[in-house]
Order: C-alpha cells, then structure tokens, then sequence
C-alpha cells in the first residue's frame, strides 16, 4: 500500500520537492554574500559604537529575495494544502477510482491512514525544510533586527510552518471527502485556511501566555490622538502607538493611578485649548503649545500601559500555536475516516 | 448448498429515497448470476452493498459468509469491476499490475500478465488511451488475478460494441472453467445473460421481483392466450404474475409448478427476456398478488 | 476438431444446439470414433456461453451412448451414427445438387424446397408404414 500511494503522489512529489530544491540552490549560492555583508558592517561599526544608528547595507542586498521569501514561507502551507491535500480523495471520487481502490485487500482504514500519513509527512517535511533553509538565509538580517514575535515575522520562522502545512493538507484531504471534487475542495480549503490562520492569528495567539505590563510616562508616548469627527462633532480618543523593544505591544491604554481610563471629555475638560478654535484652522505652533500643555497638566495623573509579550516567549509560542495546528489537523483526519466509514 | 451471498431485508436509503428495499436472497455457489432490472432499479446499490462499498441502511448481507469489506481476507475473496470498468488514466497497465501485486498478497501475477497478452495489450500503455473494451478487460484482469471466489460485476457490457462485448463474455466464461469462481453480473439487457448465466435475479424498483434457477423458472413459467375472462378465476396454484386484456382475449403470464390443464388456453414457452418484462409489467401494475419465494 | 455455433433465435435450448451438431457431424461422418470432442473450456471461450450448458450437453451425449468421458483428458467420440451408407453419401450428394439446380431453375424459393421435400420424406415414410 505504501509503494502504491508513493506512485500515485509521484508527479506532485517530484514538483514539490523539485521546487524545494531549486530554491535551495538560489539560497545556497546568494547566502553566504548576505553573511559576508553583515559580517563586514559589524565589524566596522562595533567598534566606531554607532551599530544602532548607522544604516546596515545588508537591508539592500538581493532585495527582491527578501521581499519574495516572506510570501513563499507564508503562502507554501496553503499551496500544500491545495495540491497535496484536496485532490488526494477527491480525485479518486471524483473519477470513480475509489471503487476500484476500496475493493482491493486492503481495508479502507488503512488505505486512508497510508494515503494521510505519507502525504501528510512530505508536507510538514516541504514546510519544515522551507522554513529552515529561509531562516538560515535570514539570520543575517534577523540579527540586525528584534520584534521576533510580531505578526509580519512569526509565521514566516520557526515551526509553526510545519503545523500550518499539516493542518492545510489534512483541511483539504477532508474538504476533498465532504465535496467530493477536487476544485471545490481547494477552494474550501484557501478560504478555511485564512481563516483559520487570521483567527489565531489574532484572538488565539496574543493569549498563549498572560501578556506582560509595562508602564510608561505619559510625556514619552504622549496622549495618543484626540480626532475630531466633523459630521457629528464628537471627539474620540485613540491610545498611543508604542514601540517596546524585542516585544510585540498588543494593546495601549492611558490610565490613572487608580486604572481608570483617560476620556475624551476629560481631556476636553482638563485641557480647554482644545475647543478654543472657533472658524480657521488654528497654526501648527499654536497647536503645538496646546499640545505641550495639555500633555504636561495630564502626566501628573495619568500614565500609559501597554500590554504585549516578550520577545523570549518566541519559541514557546511557536511550540504551542504548532501544537495547535497538529491537533487540529489530526482531529481532521480523524473526521475524514469517521465521514468515509459511513458510506 | 452454500449461499454465496445472502441477504435478509437488505435496504438502503439516500436522504429520503430507498435504492433498495426488503431484498431477501440466498444465492447458491457456482452459478453464473444474473442481476436484471431496468437502470435506476437498485442493481448497482445491491451489488456495491456485496462488495463493501456501502453500509446497509436496514437489514443485513452476507458473502462467502462474511461481512463484505471488512477484513483483508475477506476483501480478498471477492473480485469486483465497477460499472465503466475505472482504472487509473495516468498510470500504465504495467502499473496497474504493480498495484494489483502490491494490494493483494493472492495476487498472480503470471495469470494477469498472461490474460494482459491474451486481449491484446501491451504493457506500456496508458490505461486512459484504452478503448472501452479494453479497458473493461483491464478491471476484468486485474479482478481475477487476485484469484476471488467471488466476481461481481456491475455493466460489463453495457457500453461496449457487440465484438468487445462477446470477447469480454468469451473472457468471463473461460475465467468460470478455470478457476471455479461464482459469478455475479448486472444488466439491463437481457440477451447478454441468457446466453451466460443460469441464475437470474429480477430487480424492478428497488425490489426483488423473482430470483432462481434459469431452467427452473422458463419451466414454471408459461404464457397463456384464451378467451377473455378474469384473472382471479384461476385454480390457487396458478399465480399470475402480469395480464393483458382486449375485448375478446386474455394473456396471462403466469407462474405454476404444475402443467395447465385447461383446454382453452393456449400455453407457450417463455424466454428469459418475456419472463423479465412480465416481472416489470407486474411492477408497474402495482399488481397486488403475493410475492414469490425465491427457490435456492 | 468440430467448432460449435448457436442460434440464440432458433428457439431450441442452447445444450440441445450442442447435441444436435454432434450428432449431425457423426452421420456426415465428420467426427469418428476416437475423436476428441472441443474441450468445455474451448466451447465455452469461443462461444461465450455458460460452461454447465456444455456439461449438459455432453452428459446427454453420454447418455445416447455417443461419447464418453475420460477424466482428467477429454470427451471422446465412441460411436458413430454413419454406418456403411457413408460411402453412398457422395453420389447422393451429387445428386441431389443436380436436383436442387433443377428446382430452382423452376421458380422455387428455399421455402418451397424446403416445403416439398419435408412432404415427400413424411409421405415416403408413411408408405413404407402402410
């Protein structure tokens, strides 16, 4: 069973890992000039000491790779799925094929297990062998920067790949076995996949782990942004963006002593300048002393607190949300066997 | 006898429609099987029932004594060839006796290699190139190499032209000598299984109509013409199976195990094709009379 | 070795089909005693019929005192239905070709040949009755 399902996986094997391949050599040969860039920066700037402030000319290496490789790490897991996992039952329903396949000596539990396992294996092995080969070509532009933890960053590196082509494969194998047809079934998977991804994404992964608090003056992030609506004339107040070293800010909130949140009205009430502009647009300088003023009346109450995680919490995060994907993806496949033993 | 395939009540229902419903039958070893009925009766459902490919809904099936599809051994025992015979279009017909060897630890190779030859293929080619013939002495092979008791097949013929047809059957029936195996066919066309089977299995609207041995049926089976009377005026051992009435004249079909003795009807012989289309005329007549047991 | 055919429209039993060709080889003398008769698996492969139909028909043929068979080797021919008016057949044939030419030249169809032979044949015998 195992040598059959490697035959009928063999065009799809030879393209993927094929594609694998070339891009390692692409790696191979433009890596090394990557490392050598960087490796010659630091030695210059480390002992001038202004690492921090001067503009690393890695960033303006093989541009095009570094802006190509984040998509080809971010979209491989759903293409896996598509074409590793939505034809691999519905092309034989589709076609008929299964009654010649289920009618073998071979007991359909075993066949959909062989079929599952040895499509799914090379999938997380394509993810898994990316994922690295990117990050190696990376590290040089890694070290220059943190915020490993930030969405643009996290679901490019690491493992989390792996999980991801797992439960896209095992997506589109039971999309495959509930439509029955190959391209509904790789249209069901793109749309389950995002979704999936966005939804951890967003409301799962922040949560992995209590977020840490971190206190900041009100004069070093200011009050936020206080916007006028013209149609209703009602203010709003919107926290400020902030920027915490080697950590991904989740949240921002003014707060007083007590906890309570900074209002617009307060704000309105506390810092009268900003009413005072009746008719022209009043003169950056003039706003700019309002500013100034408000914020200083302000800061001897209220404070700034962000939410976010740490940037050591990387790896565990990338264990976890892995292990979340797997899970799904087994729960899938379990599915798929119950769906098809009801026949 | 033993039963070949066995079955008590079998149903089953998709959504709301039952494909096939209360179908009791005890089917002996060693006959080549006739499954008749028109498209749309339950001849697929039953068959793929029989092979494991679906769950009864009610009642229950048996084959070779077990439950279809549920064990290797089991699986192994009993050889299949869906309807339009599928086979793998990318692969080679080489390949496909790869996947036979490798699905099936009965597999005999030198005997599919040997029928491969004896049809007129050639290993390298595709099976999407073959022609429906071909194709259907492909899924025809790689069935038998696994050496079953047991072959079902669902249409064999049914699309093929009249050579490919009657060296398919020509096929079938040296496979029956050789190896021993009962057989069982699907058909809408009645000619192709008179001349190949000697058990019929009459399926009219998801129903057992009749089922038994060929000689036995065409030998309690008898047309008669008379004068026009009603149908329920004959003697109890007569069991009309369907009736057609002019103004003048009354033919009957009916079933007994006795010799008619009424002078005035003429009593002919029927054919498997007359005997047949009486079944699905009684169907859609809704004809009311008890149903026949089936005779192992 | 005698090849079989089968009119599935002559209304006659297929196993009776079998029979009656073998008898009719054996009074024209083209099966003789000794004779291997096709084996079950050689009819059954060339005419595409089921085998117990052929088993049938050999068992009739067994039971006319016609074949027998050898287990394990074959059915074999053990007596014939010719006898030593074999030898008359060829003139007869002859003859009755030319009768045949004669008749059609006169108009008749197969039908009618057919027809005012059977006739003379039944009145003939029902003389030699008499």
């Amino acid at each position: 069973m195992i040598r059959v399902a490697l035959r009928q996986f063999r065009t799809e094997a030879i393209v993927g890992f094929g594609l694998l391949a070339v891009l390692a050599i692409v790696l191979a040969v433009t890596g090394p000039h990557l490392a050598q860039v960087n490796d010659a920066f630091q030695s210059s700037c480390r002992p001038a000491g202004d690492c921090a402030t001067t503009p690393n000319p890695v960033f303006r290496v093989d541009v095009p790779l570094q802006g190509f490789l984040p998509i080809i790490v971010t979209v491989a897991p759903a293409l896996l799925g598509l074409f590793f996992g939505a034809p691999l039952i519905a092309r034989e329903l589709e076609t008929g094929t299964f009654r010649l396949a289920w009618t073998q000596s071979v007991t359909r539990r075993r066949w959909l297990a062989v079929k599952l396992g040895l499509v799914g294996i090379a999938s997380m092995a394509i993810a898994g062998l990316l994922t690295w080969m990117v990050d190696w070509w990376a590290s040089p532009l890694a070290a220059a920067t943190k915020d490993r933890l930030d969405p643009g960053h996290f679901g490019w590196h690491g493992v989390v790949p792996i999980g991801y082509a797992a439960f896209a494969f095992a997506l589109g194998a039971t999309a495959g076995v509930l439509l029955r047809r190959t391209v509904p079934a790789m249209a069901a998977t793109l749309v389950g996949f995002v979704a999936a991804r966005v939804a951890v994404g967003n409301w799962v992964r922040p949560n992995l782990a209590s977020p840490l608090h971190q206190s900041l003056s009100l004069a070093s992030t200011g009050i936020g942004s206080l916007n006028l609506a013209a149609q209703t004339g009602t203010f709003s107040l919107i926290p400020p963006s902030v920027n915490i070293p080697n950590g991904w800010v989740l949240s921002t909130a003014v707060v007083d002593k007590s906890g309570k949140a900074l209002t617009d009205q307060y704000v309105l009430h506390a810092c009268p300048g900003y009413g005072r502009f009746p008719g022209a647009p009043p003169s950056p300088a003039a706003m700019q002393s309002v500013h100034a003023s408000c914020l200083n009346t302000l800061s001897t109450t209220f404070h700034t607190v962000a939410a976010y995680q740490p940037g050591s919490r990387f790896w565990p995060f990338q264990w976890a949300e892995m292990a979340i994907f797997l899970a799904a993806a087994v729960a899938l496949c379990g599915f798929s066997y119950w769906w098809l033993r009801r026949q | 006898m033993t039963a070949v395939i066995e079955a008590n009540g079998l149903g089953k229902r998709y959504r709301q429609t039952w494909a096939l419903s209360e179908c009791t039958l005890a089917i002996p070893a060693g006959k080549v099987v006739g499954l008749v009925g028109p498209n749309g009766a339950g001849k697929t459902t039953l068959l793929h029932l029989s092979v494991g490919l679906l769950q009864p809904t009610a009642g229950s099936i048996t084959v070779l004594g077990g439950r279809p599809g549920t064990t290797p051994d089991q699986l192994a025992r009993v050889g299949f060839v869906a309807q339009d015979a599928p086979v793998y279009a990318g692969l080679s017909i080489r390949d496909h006796l790869r996947f036979g060897a490798r699905m099936n630890p009965s597999w005999d190779m030198a005997l599919a290699e040997d029928r491969v030859a004896r049809v007129g293929l050639q290993p390298h080619q595709r099976a999407g190139e073959l022609s429906g013939g071909q194709r259907a002495q492909l899924a025809l092979t790689l069935a038998v190499a696994r050496r079953p008791e047991l072959l079902v097949l669902d249409e064999p013929v049914a699309s093929l032209d009249p050579l490919a047809r009657r060296e398919f059957l020509q096929g079938l029936m040296e496979i029956v000598v050789e190896h021993g195996a009962s057989v069982i066919l699907s058909s809408h066309l009645v000619a192709d299984l008179e001349r190949v089977c000697d058990y019929v299995v009459v399926l009219v609207d998801s129903r057992v109509q009749v089922a038994g041995d060929i000689d036995d049926l065409l030998a309690t089976h008898h047309r008669l013409t008379g004068a026009r009377r009603d149908p329920d005026a004959l003697p109890r051992d007569q069991h009309v199976i369907s009736e057609s009435h002019t103004d003048r004249q009354s033919t009957l079909v009916v079933r007994t195990e006795g010799p008619v003795l009424d002078p005035s009807w003429s009593v002919q012989q029927l054919d498997l094709e007359d005997l047949v289309l009486a079944y699905m005329t009684r169907s859609v007549q809704g004809n009311r009379r008890p149903k026949l047991e089936t005779r192992p | 070795m005698i090849e079989f055919h089968l009119d599935s429209r002559s209304g006659v039993a297929p196993y009776q089909q079998v029979v009656q060709q073998v008898r009719h080889a054996l009074r024209l003398g083209l099966l003789e005693v000794g004779d291997q008769l096709p084996t079950v698996k050689e009819v059954v492969a060339s005419l595409a019929i089921n085998p117990n139909t052929v088993l049938k028909a050999y068992k009739e043929l067994e039971h006319l005192g016609l074949v027998a068979a050898r287990p394990g080797i074959g059915t074999f021919v053990i007596k014939t239905l010719t006898d030593d008016s074999l030898a008359a057949h060829g003139p007869l044939r002859r003859d009755l070709e030319r009768w045949l030419s004669k008749a059609r030249r006169a108009g008749l169809d197969d039908e009618s040949i057919d027809a005012l032979f059977r006739d003379v044949v039944r009145s003939a015998a029902a003389e030699d009755v008499a």
